[in-house]
């Protein structure tokens, strides 16, 4: 991967990150907000594969941490996982599939909210599961599906898929 | 991920007194507070827009409301305008000292620069640090009240644990009954607090004011806010055999999901580290 497509996933993922916390988690439509640092997360690792959104994740997180102020490393360690596990998919199962995008940010925002909690719910934080995986959830899988079409198609044209995400090779069952 | 948790790690035993990881992300987020501010000014407009088209849908019935309250407060006013001025002739003649009240505090005008990142945390950061002599436990208020306390500070920036924090809870009275307690979060998620430990044999009333108890400052356990700073209105009482105190819900008067600036309140005339 070149240089410069390191940088411009990096900008997005910043980009993203500072939006987030500066601008959307304010926005309290219909009871949520939508997470463009996650999506835009989403599409980079789609993109780029799992190194880089794993990469990205916890840089994106590093960010939004700092930004706030809050524990370092809380945000970082969901969002690794999530980017590498979104690297994955789009490696693999969801290559060429037409919707990919927007099942994998409907998937992974699901994920995220559990994976979210659990972080918290052992670092010892009050947290409610009724609120976070019903009343929060609903929204948040609304708004993010709806935010993924247009990052995705300006993550797509700042970051032409590479040929050697192209080349990855295919899983096979062996026998 | 081994990164992250060894980070979190860090974080947690460093705790509030800071460390090398806390100067750090205090260094990281000047850095980054320019960007922010930035970013802040340019969607303001359109946050405003927004806000406007929102509030339009329900201003008449809001606007009939408020002329009716506006009626009523003015008569109230000039009723508590002959009580202060008794009260403050009174005040001199026994030389009474009471607990510290927004006079005895300067107040630093603050943007929010960030929001929480999830509805797990409930902190924002604001754009008033460690040079604008903000510090630890500084109460934070904006125009409809109570918002929360400085729980962190660096270098430009601070972060604020707003009242629904369940690290924040604060020592309030009703206004006019006096019947005193403790305001905390009702439940996670929840947008209401609850005034607690209320004894039963005291009085509350649907639709009281709640404002902070505060405390003579310098007594041990005093409270951190200054007295009467508004908090929000009693929405619902009830009692019973299995719980010892009142359960009385509060509905803020601060709309946490839209605070933009706050005042952060520094007291007058003591010297701080």
């Amino acid at each position: 991967m070149r240089s410069a497509d390191v940088a411009k996933a990096a900008f997005l993922v910043f980009l993203a990150a500072l939006l987030q916390v500066t601008v959307f988690a304010s926005f309290d439509a219909t009871a949520g907000s939508p997470d463009v640092l996650l999506v835009t997360l989403a599409a980079v690792s789609l993109l780029r594969g799992p190194v880089v959104g794993a990469a990205g994740g916890f840089f994106g997180g590093l960010v939004a941490d700092v930004a706030t102020l809050g524990t370092l490393g809380v945000t970082s360690l969901v969002l690794t996982v999530v980017g590498y596990w979104l690297g994955r998919y789009g490696e693999t199962t969801g290559r060429d599939r037409a919707h990919a995008h927007l099942l994998a940010v409907f998937v992974v925002t699901a994920l995220y909210a559990v994976g979210a909690f659990a972080v918290h719910f052992v670092l010892g934080d009050d947290v409610s599961a009724g609120f976070t995986l019903g009343r929060a959830l609903i929204p948040a899988l609304i708004l993010n599906t709806l935010a993924a079409v247009p990052i995705f198609a300006l993550c797509r044209r700042l970051l032409v898929p590479s040929r050697a995400v192209e080349r990855v090779r295919e899983v096979s069952l062996l026998g | 991920m081994l990164l992250s948790l060894v980070m979190i790690t860090l974080s947690f035993r460093a705790g509030e007194d800071g460390g090398g990881l806390d100067n750090l992300q205090g260094a990281g987020a000047t850095a980054l507070r320019p960007f922010q501010i930035g970013i802040e000014r340019v969607v303001r407009p359109f946050r405003d827009l927004y806000g406007w088209f929102d509030g339009l849908s329900d201003a008449e019935a809001q606007a009939d409301q408020l002329r009716a309250e506006n009626r009523a407060l003015r008569q109230e006013l000039v009723d508590s305008l002959g009580a202060a001025q008794e009260n403050q002739q009174l005040r001199k003649l026994v030389k009474y000292k009471g607990p510290p009240s927004l006079r005895d505090y300067e107040r630093v005008a603050a943007a929010v620069v960030s929001y929480p990142p999830s509805q797990f945390v409930q902190e924002l950061t604001v754009a008033a640090g460690w040079a604008d002599g903000v510090r630890v436990n500084d109460p934070v208020v904006n125009g409809d009240g109570l918002v929360g306390r400085v729980t962190k500070v660096a270098d430009r920036t601070a972060q604020v644990s707003l009242l629904t924090d369940d690290s924040s809870p604060v020592s309030a009275v009703d206004v006019r009954t006096r019947a005193a307690g403790i305001v905390q979060r009702d439940r996670a998620g929840s947008d209401l607090l609850v005034l607690d430990y209320v004894a039963k044999s005291r009085i509350v009333h649907k639709g009281d004011d709640v404002v902070t108890a505060g405390s003579q400052r310098g007594e041990r356990l005093g409270s951190l806010y200054p007295r009467g700073i508004v908090i929000g209105k009693v929405k619902f009482v009830s009692q019973d055999d299995v719980y010892p105190f009142k359960r009385v819900q509060v509905d803020p008067y601060v709309d946490f999901d839209s605070v933009d600036a706050v005042f952060v309140l520094l007291p007058k005339g003591t010297e701080r580290p």
